[in-house]
């Protein structure tokens, strides 16, 4: 299917950091698109390129075939990592300032049932939970009934059960047929949500295709776990990857035969385990460092 | 034009809920004129004056034993107009004419009623005697002008400065530059939310104050208006121009404060700077805050007119049109010049 966003050699570059470093891919209609990286990557300076808030370097963007303007702004909806709003105003209040921005805006009572804001609509947002907040500010970015969502770490910092809830109303979202593209550290979201994803490290893409075509295509079978003391004094790198301080991972296309050999070597199997391959671990494959690693560059916008 | 219209209201009625629903800021606003001037009223309620005072018109070719009177002052007045003015205030107790052998006397100053008898007991010709009538002028008549503008400038240049960095800085305006909306509908509806606030607010405390003091009021209300209206939109242009770029709260409170305490001192809101060095007056010329205030005055303590009030108005005017071109040039939604 055509590519309705398209993204063509995108460059940002901040003094001597390239902080996105010519990166190109396209977004289907229809489809979520997921930006995945540790924080520095160059997730959100990506999509701020993409929805007309930083500007790019070098490179072109384009919707629906045509260059990113101030009118193609009517056609996103954008949800930022961090949002403050005008203090003292409702959830209704807040929805219908926004919502008179645009010239043909959603129905308002249709966007706060979605977001299951109706029981809240007269709260002052400053009292919202954590969630709630997520949900309004999710309402905010469809209230102009957008054909392409951003939505920019959505649930970080939210407890596991509103994050659940939050991934249910992407989904009902992505039913109307929107086409929303993601960025986020969280892989069981990326794995849920996702129908297509890039990583990114350090402004480039790494790996691109769908969550499970990319852990078919990087892993066979399962991984084995087993403490580096069991190691018995062979290298990590003779066996496998490091997981952590403490841990070695394995490849194993057959766990039993992998069994069979590690014990011929002499490797005791104390705290052994057995696991399928998640999009932590390619991660973790792909740029020798883990994905939720929050000391990673954090002076640079990730 | 009705987008722009349907994008300035919404932005505007957001702003007037945030500012009227803070319950903190907006019982200050209010109290803290009022306390200022109850406090003013208390300590400066005493006469002040300790001698008598007669004008004299044309004094120095006058040669009369009337003027070596002790413990009076005798200022010279070359028009009546002038001095009649001051003798309606209770500025002067007594207006004296030699070349028409005439004076002046306000019927409700004890003062002027002693000043008459010593003036008819030394000179012996006939006098033609007129009277005028008008209130005393108290100093909180001459400084609740400096107070409601000192008032107007901290809402302002702090109510707009102040806020726009704060949005910035916790990104409101990232948020609203993801939006169709415009800086122009941006800026429109923050200036006119505070032209709103701070004319309500001020003729509020004003209308309230009234009721307590019955304030000296010789020109016409509507003049007092426009030129309290003028003075705020220079003060809130000025407040944008100070907040155009930055993202942090401490370095605009500076050059707020930088803004706010020049005009404390040097507008005229406490004494007259009448008598002052020249280059006092000339630095006070470029403050906004002295056009407000001493154009207020003017108008509720001489009765000043548009036309007396010209180069207050012309000079507002083009403080407001240079702070808000530059203010609005410059203005960034993100702090770094993005």
């Amino acid at each position: 299917m055509d590519a309705i966003v398209k993204v063509e050699s995108l460059k940002k570059v901040y003094g001597d950091l390239v902080a996105v470093n010519g990166i190109s891919f396209g977004v289907s209609k229809g489809c979520c698109f997921g930006l995945l990286g540790p924080n520095g990557a160059g997730k959100t300076t990506t999509i701020e390129m993409m929805e007309g808030l930083i500007r790019p370097d070098g490179g072109n963007i384009q919707f629906f075939g045509r260059n990113l303007d101030k009118e193609a702004l009517k056609n996103i909806g954008i949800q930022f990592q961090h949002t403050a709003l005008q203090d003292f105003l409702t959830v209704e209040e807040t929805l219908d300032l926004f919502a008179s921005f645009y010239p043909k805006p959603a129905n308002k009572l249709d966007v706060m049932q979605m977001c299951d804001l109706l029981e809240i609509a007269k709260q002052k947002h400053q009292k919202l939970s954590g969630g709630q907040k997520q949900r309004l500010l999710l309402a905010l970015a469809l209230i102009n009934d957008p054909q392409i969502l951003f939505l920019d770490e959505p649930t970080t910092g939210l407890d596991p059960h509103a994050r659940r809830k939050f991934w249910d109303l992407i989904s009902n979202i992505k039913k109307q047929g929107k086409t929303i593209i993601l960025t986020t550290h969280y892989m069981d979201e990326a794995e849920y949500l996702c129908d297509e994803i890039v990583i990114m490290d350090k402004g480039n893409i790494i790996a691109r295709d769908t969550p499970q075509g990319l852990l078919t295509q990087h892993f066979s079978g399962a991984i084995i776990r087993l403490p580096i003391a069991n190691l018995n004094g062979k290298s990590i790198e003779h066996y496998g990857r490091p997981f952590g301080e403490h841990h070695v991972d394995i490849d194993a296309k057959d766990v039993e035969q992998s069994i069979s050999s590690l014990l011929a070597g002499g490797v005791k199997l104390d705290g052994l385990q057995v696991k399928s391959a998640n999009l932590d671990d390619l991660f973790i494959k792909l740029t020798g460092h883990q994905l939720q690693d929050d000391t990673d560059e954090s002076d640079v916008k990730d | 034009m009705k987008q722009f219209y349907r994008r300035f209201t919404a932005i505007l009625k957001a702003r007037n809920l945030e500012f009227f629903r803070d319950r903190s800021s907006l019982g200050w606003s209010i109290v803290f004129p009022i306390l200022l001037l109850v406090g003013f009223a208390l300590v400066f309620s005493g006469e002040g004056k300790d001698q008598f005072k007669v004008g004299v018109i044309n004094a120095t070719s006058v040669k009369a034993d009337f003027l070596n009177t002790k413990f009076v002052e005798f200022v010279d007045y070359s028009e009546v107009e002038v001095g009649l003015t001051k003798l309606r205030q209770h500025r002067l107790d007594l207006l004296v004419d030699f070349d028409t052998y005439s004076y002046w006397l306000n019927d409700s100053s004890p003062n002027g009623y002693f000043m008459e008898k010593i003036l008819l007991s030394e000179q012996s010709l006939t006098w033609q005697k007129e009277t005028v009538s008008g209130r005393q002028i108290r100093y909180v008549d001459w400084v609740l002008p400096g107070i409601l503008g000192m008032n107007m400038m901290f809402s302002c240049l702090f109510g707009v400065g102040y806020v726009i960095v704060r949005y910035r800085k916790n990104m409101v305006l990232k948020r609203l530059n993801a939006t169709p909306v415009t800086a122009l509908e941006f800026l429109t509806a923050q200036i006119v939310s505070r032209l709103f606030i701070v004319m309500f607010l001020s003729a509020a405390v004003f209308i309230g104050c009234n009721f307590m003091f019955d304030f000296y009021m010789l020109g016409s209300y509507l003049t007092l208006f426009v030129i309290g209206l003028l003075g705020a939109f220079c003060l809130i242009s000025l407040g944008l121009l100070i907040a155009s770029r930055s993202r942090s709260e401490e370095l605009t409170g500076g050059l707020l404060n930088l803004a706010t305490w020049p005009m404390m001192i040097l507008s005229g809101v406490w004494f007259s700077l009448e008598g002052s060095p020249e280059f006092i007056q000339t630095i006070s010329w470029f403050l906004p805050l002295t056009h407000l205030v001493e154009g207020a005055r003017a108008v509720m303590t001489e009765g000043a007119g548009f036309y007396e009030l010209k180069s207050h108005i012309t000079t507002l005017v083009i403080m407001t049109v240079l702070f808000l071109g530059l203010g609005t040039w410059l203005f960034r939604w993100e702090g770094d010049g993005r």
